[in-house]
């Protein structure tokens, strides 16, 4: 069985993408700079011109794109195309800031969901599968991402949306989905409530997850893979490239193969700026060579990541990235010390606990105190507060091992942290900084 | 014969025991004695109850994180003395206790104790050898 959408070029030979790119990118190039006045101008600062790029390799040539950029240019600035070859527009969500908004052509909106449709195959999907999507629909573009790869596909698309987790259940088991769509910790919040109705997860036809939109580590696969009985794959994306299926996980489960042939990833050193070796983490970039509304050049994402290039054994040729270890924007620094809440999360999951956890940071008489709340399980719990205390410094060791700066631990109440159905609220930064 | 006691996480908030305590009476669940061990962050309230197994279902069905101990009972004469003399019996075997409360009980001229040690089976042998009564979960309920 095939589990390509498009195998010509998910197996294609390297000078063949070689090919592609670079076609793709001459043409982004000039589109940037006839259409998009931010990009004519930083191109003539550097004394750039469209005719200096002729290949893939000259990428390296051509500056390089930030959030803020999208910001300073809200909402449409940045758009290429004029508005009656705009199809779509999505948004992100703007926690730390002003929200940034991103434009699609039928074109842009076709690739992007050939990008979810392979996804969706790599994951096991067919024409005749169910396919239930819980990402949020509307302007994030978890729902509408994967719903239209999965038409692509020729599944039939359940659109639940999120939300409302026992009519999920409910969904799952009386219309037989195959494959759900979600983040990873609403995966693992509907686990939770299947296990609390009392339902045999091995009794639903689910056999495949594709999960992402937010950290999530190999532990978390473990206990979604054991919570549904499924088979959890990773999917990769961001609105300002395109949204999910940017990249996606193959049947090996040990990296995502970028769409490459769409958007041509660097990973870059987030100092020098300079792109690293294979293998090697740095700031991973992207550049949108298959789009037309938003052409973004070498745009920064802040994730943390590395590319591999070997060819993989499902057979697929396209470039690999690792599961992103962290944001280079997530990072705390802790009194002069750098934090990854998903370092934070290994040692929850070390120990043996159930990653519900949330890092409290506050700033006491000038000094960083950080606080991690960690749900009370029947596994932690005991009657005598000794017992209890007992585990509480083990945790405590074990995260000052780890992050090497100390953090104070605080048990609460069951089901009391926040488990967002959008993004998980894993950090609180209560520092006026 | 030890006695069930169930013990739950409860956080240091207005209302929490008001509420772990509703859900038992709304199930008729008697309270006989009970103990709060308390820390800045958060307590453990521990319980002698009627339906032991059934309050651990309720308690957990509400989400709250629950376990069931097997601690001892002991009866004391109600007189000067009469917890010192009890209590004593453990020293001298090097028994330590990790904690105890004490309650009015049905009988009169008595107290009831309730004890937490690390072995039951060795702590049950020398209170009874130097002539202190144990309870069962049928004398607290009569």
């Amino acid at each position: 069985m095939s589990n390509y959408y498009n195998k010509e070029i998910e197996t294609a030979p390297r000078e063949y993408l070689d090919a592609i790119q670079s076609m793709r990118l001459i043409r982004m190039v000039y589109n940037c700079y006839e259409n998009v006045p931010f990009y004519k101008k930083k191109f003539d600062e550097i004394g750039l011109h469209p005719q200096d790029i002729k290949s893939i390799a000259d990428i390296v040539k051509l500056p390089f794109t930030v959030k803020q950029d999208l910001r300073d240019n809200y909402p449409f600035g940045l758009f290429a195309v004029p508005k009656e070859k705009l199809v779509r527009i999505h948004a992100s969500s703007g926690t730390t800031g002003k929200q940034t908004v991103v434009g699609y052509t039928s074109g842009d909106v076709d690739r992007w969901s050939e990008g979810t449709a392979r996804a969706i195959m790599a994951a096991g999907g067919t024409k005749s599968d169910y396919i239930h999507v819980s990402y949020g629909y509307g302007l994030f573009t978890g729902g509408l991402g994967l719903h239209y790869g999965a038409e692509k596909v020729g599944a039939t698309v359940i659109p639940v949306s999120s939300g409302n987790t026992s009519r999920q259940v409910q969904i799952l088991q009386d219309f037989g989905s195959n494959i759900i769509c979600c983040t990873p910790s609403y995966a693992m919040f509907i686990g939770e409530t299947i296990r609390e109705m009392g339902i045999d997860p091995e009794s639903l036809p689910l056999r495949a997850g594709i999960f992402g939109a937010e950290p999530w580590s190999e532990n978390m696969r473990r206990e979604i893979e054991k919570s549904l009985a499924i088979k959890a794959y990773d999917i990769y994306g961001l609105s300002e490239i395109a949204g999910p299926g940017v990249a996606y996980e193959c049947c090996e489960q040990n990296g995502m193969h970028i769409c490459e042939d769409f958007f041509y990833p660097e990973v870059v050193d987030p100092d020098t700026l300079e792109p690293v070796p294979d293998g090697t983490f740095g700031e991973l970039v992207f550049t949108c060579i298959g789009k037309e509304a938003l052409p973004l050049v070498r745009y920064r994402t802040r994730d943390v990541s590395a590319l591999t290039h070997e060819k993989c054994a499902c057979g697929r040729t396209l470039v690999k990235m690792q599961k992103p270890r962290g944001r280079t924007d997530d990072m705390l620094i802790i009194r002069g010390v750098n934090v990854f809440p998903s370092q934070v999360e290994h040692v929850i999951l070390s120990l043996g606990m159930e990653p519900n956890y949330q890092i409290v940071v506050d700033r006491v008489n000038n000094l960083d105190v950080m606080t991690v709340k960690i749900e009370m399980s029947e596994l932690l719990f005991s009657d005598s507060v000794r017992q209890i205390e007992e585990t509480e410094r083990r945790i405590t060791a074990a995260l000052q091992n780890t992050l090497g700066v100390s953090a104070t631990v605080h048990l609460v109440e069951p089901r009391t942290l926040p488990r967002s159905e959008g993004k998980a609220v894993r950090v609180v930064d209560n520092r006026k900084l | 014969m030890p006695i069930k006691q169930i013990s739950i996480f409860v956080e240091n908030k207005p209302g929490r025991l008001a509420d772990i305590t509703a859900m038992l009476a709304k199930r008729d669940i008697d309270i006989r004695a009970l103990s709060i061990a308390d820390t800045t962050d958060y307590g453990i309230l521990r319980l002698i109850v009627s339906h032991p197994e059934a309050a651990v279902v309720t308690i957990r069905e509400e989400g709250l994180t629950v376990s069931a101990t097997n601690v001892l009972g002991i009866a004391i004469p109600d007189v000067p003395g009469g917890f010192a003399k009890a209590i004593k019996v453990l020293a001298n075997e090097g028994i330590s206790v990790e904690y105890a409360y004490a309650f009015i009980t049905p009988e009169k001229g008595h107290a009831f104790i309730i004890l937490r040690v690390a072995d039951n089976e060795i702590a049950s042998e020398a209170l009874t050898k130097a002539g202190i009564r144990l309870i069962e979960q049928r004398d607290i309920f009569e």
